[in-house]
């Protein structure tokens, strides 16, 4: 049980991505599947987002002199504080030399490019709902598929 | 190199940035241009500029061997470096030279086929396609080849469903192409994440440098290499997962349809070698199983199944998409025996189909142009009634069966080739097996269009109605460069020798 625990980010993102790809393969409305296909790449940002994490670390910035106390064995998490020249007060400055625990921030950088990619596939795929809409006057796939059903026959458009 | 001194010598430091930024720019330019010629205008010279462009580079990488370009001068693995090597010079040159020829046959087409309110914005995604394509090819940086590839992955879909103006099946083909393809995308990105926990970069050759050390690396880069290769499956149509092509290549506009057939899958492949071969390496137990039991059986498969559905599609697009996956097949089965000779013809493979399907695909276009064609009932008579162009769609369809001095010839040869050395005799009788099937497809038409007289309308014999000028003159180009390799082939061979043992690293 604790081991579930320990991965319960995994196990969140495994649910969430088998939930997608179900709804994508078994629904046949074209909303549903871009639905599912949504829920899709959002668990993949959260994997991302996952990976990025350190355990007691802190976001990659700037951060005022301070204590940051101790881990779950008695470890102190920081041994020593770097002091910058930034005013009067001592900051510590995350970064490769420092002692400063912080969590990566790359994956956070790379999920903002993700879900830009995410919504305008979302939003070509609705774009396309709509035209698809006008056309046969329905978002079920298997009306569709019945409507070309004789175009299919014949091979030709008109 | 005398055209070398003609190019100026910041295009040669920057050209893998300029390659990419130029069409991006031009894109957003474009698609406020006006409708008429000046969109078409527009595209004509960016493409033109993109060709020389990649054919320096492409002679400059002859010559001085691998370049890296540090993107905004941040050296790598931190920084995205773009790679010109052995591998990616003949794709740039590739994907550059297609989207000009497709450009040219795409005034006359367009006009017929877009409506004009949409034409700049074609232009502006056709753009779009070609930017994304040449960045997938040039990154060396795994995440920005998954941008890169939903640049022009978007932008395809917005091609394909412009064909609803035409086709109103178009719509559907796209939105299963969207489906599909951002699974594939985001399979390819989860493989990337999984990589990125194993090796901790997001730079090929680091991540190649750390999985090395690592001997290969755990569990997570195991299951890192089958996202990655699912994903790109997806995207180059490895046979299950080709369920988006047919509809997409046939109902798409007969311009994007040439340009997809010739580069976008090929684009795919290019990261499969990319990744195979270079990231990782068969040396792995688990590559090599892949490449043994994965890539060569769903080739084999493929390329069997893929040739026999084409004999039985009555729209000739269907068939030739078809037959796109069959030779998908082709290519992967020479992945898959991993040897140098192998993975050049599989690479030779690669260049000489996007040349044949690209060629195949413009006569049709121009069939279509001119009578509607598209099934394969409405041959009869071609050979009467556009002999220019079924002059071309023969040479090339004989290409793509493999008859002796074609491009197709040399690439199935070189691939039998390499499967016997190996001793793969089966593989040997299953080319010559798909290479029969594709003289039952091809031959089918040819013979409908050379032996059968001209259908009538109300009493009157078709006349002879040849397609433009701006149709004839890309494929025939087409045509003549696949009877030039068929000829003298050496360029080209030396070209993927080279790009093969810098995969494997026997050069």
């Amino acid at each position: 049980m604790f081991e579930w625990f320990s991965h319960f980010n995994y196990v969140v993102v495994i649910i969430l991505m088998m939930t997608g790809l179900y709804t994508v393969f078994a629904s046949r409305n074209l909303i549903k599947k871009l639905a599912g296909l949504s829920v899709f790449q959002t668990s993949v940002f959260l994997l991302y987002i996952t990976i990025g994490k350190v355990n007691g670390g802190q976001p990659p910035i700037l951060v005022k002199d301070k204590s940051y106390g101790t881990d779950d064995d008695g470890q102190a998490l920081l041994d020593g504080v770097v002091q910058v020249a930034a005013g009067n007060e001592s900051y510590i400055l995350p970064g490769p030399g420092s002692d400063v625990l912080y969590s990566n921030p790359l994956p956070h950088v790379l999920i903002l490019t993700a879900i830009v990619v995410g919504v305008a596939t979302l939003s070509i795929g609705l774009a396309l709902t709509v035209r698809i809409r006008e056309v046969y006057g329905t978002i079920e796939e298997d009306e569709i598929e019945s409507a070309d059903f004789v175009y299919n026959l014949e091979g030709t458009a008109d | 190199m005398s055209f070398l001194d003609l190019v100026p010598d910041w295009l040669l430091i920057h050209g893998p940035a300029f390659l990419m930024a130029l069409p991006l720019i031009m894109a957003a330019v474009t698609a406020i241009l006006p409708n008429k010629r000046v969109a078409w205008t527009s595209t004509f010279i960016v493409t033109a500029i993109l060709t020389l462009t990649a054919f320096a580079i492409a002679i400059y990488n002859a010559e001085v061997g691998t370049t890296i370009y540090k993107m905004g001068g941040w050296a790598p693995p931190h920084g995205i470096s773009l790679v010109i090597d052995a591998l990616s010079a003949p794709l740039v040159l590739l994907i550059a030279l297609m989207g000009f020829i497709t450009v040219i046959y795409a005034m006359p087409a367009t006009v017929a086929e877009i409506k004009p309110n949409k034409r700049a914005p074609f232009y502006a995604a056709f753009l779009l396609c070609i930017a994304g394509l040449l960045g997938m090819v040039v990154s060396g940086d795994a995440f920005n080849v998954f941008v890169f590839l939903e640049v022009s992955s978007i932008s395809t879909y917005v091609l394909v469903a412009m064909g609803a103006a035409r086709d109103r099946r178009a719509l559907s083909a796209a939105y299963n192409y969207l489906i599909l393809g951002s699974i594939g995308a985001t399979f390819y990105v989860i493989g990337v994440g999984f990589l990125y926990m194993e090796t901790g970069t997001l730079n090929m050759a680091d991540m190649a440098r750390i999985l090395a050390d690592l001997d290969g690396g755990s569990r997570v880069a195991k299951v890192a290499f089958g996202f990655i290769v699912i994903g790109l499956g997806l995207k180059l149509a490895m046979f299950p997962l080709h369920a988006w092509l047919p509809g997409a290549y046939a109902y798409a506009p007969t311009p994007v349809t040439v340009f997809l057939a010739s580069t976008a899958t090929k684009a795919a492949l290019y990261l499969l070698l990319r990744f195979t071969f270079f990231v990782f390496d068969p040396s792995y137990t688990y590559v090599a199983d892949v490449l043994m039991f994965v890539l060569v059986g769903l080739g084999v498969v493929g390329m069997v199944f893929a040739s026999l559905q084409a004999i039985f599609q009555t729209d000739v697009r269907r068939m030739l998409a078809f037959s796109s996956v069959a030779q998908v097949g082709y290519m992967l089965l020479g992945i898959g025996i991993a040897t140098t000779a192998s993975v050049a013809a599989g690479y030779l493979h690669l260049l000489n189909h996007a040349i044949i399907k690209g060629g195949l695909f413009l006569a049709l276009g121009a069939m279509w142009y001119r009578f509607g064609i598209t099934r394969t009932e409405d041959f009869q008579g071609l050979g009467k009634t556009m002999p220019l162009t079924m002059g071309a769609f023969t040479v090339l369809g004989l290409s793509l069966i493999g008859i002796p001095f074609t491009a197709g010839f040399v690439s199935k040869l070189n691939l039998v080739y390499a499967a016997a050395d190996e001793g793969w005799w089966w593989a040997v009788g299953i080319i010559m097996l798909t290479s029969i099937l594709a003289l039952i497809y091809i031959g089918r038409v040819l013979l409908a269009a050379y032996f059968q007289s001209p259908p009538e309308i109300k009493g009157v014999v078709v006349a002879r109605n040849e397609a433009p000028l701006s149709m004839l003159l890309p494929m025939w180009g087409l045509a003549i460069a696949s009877i030039i390799i068929g000829i003298d082939a050496s360029a080209i061979v030396d070209a993927s020798t080279r790009a093969a043992e810098l995969l494997l690293g026997t050069g």
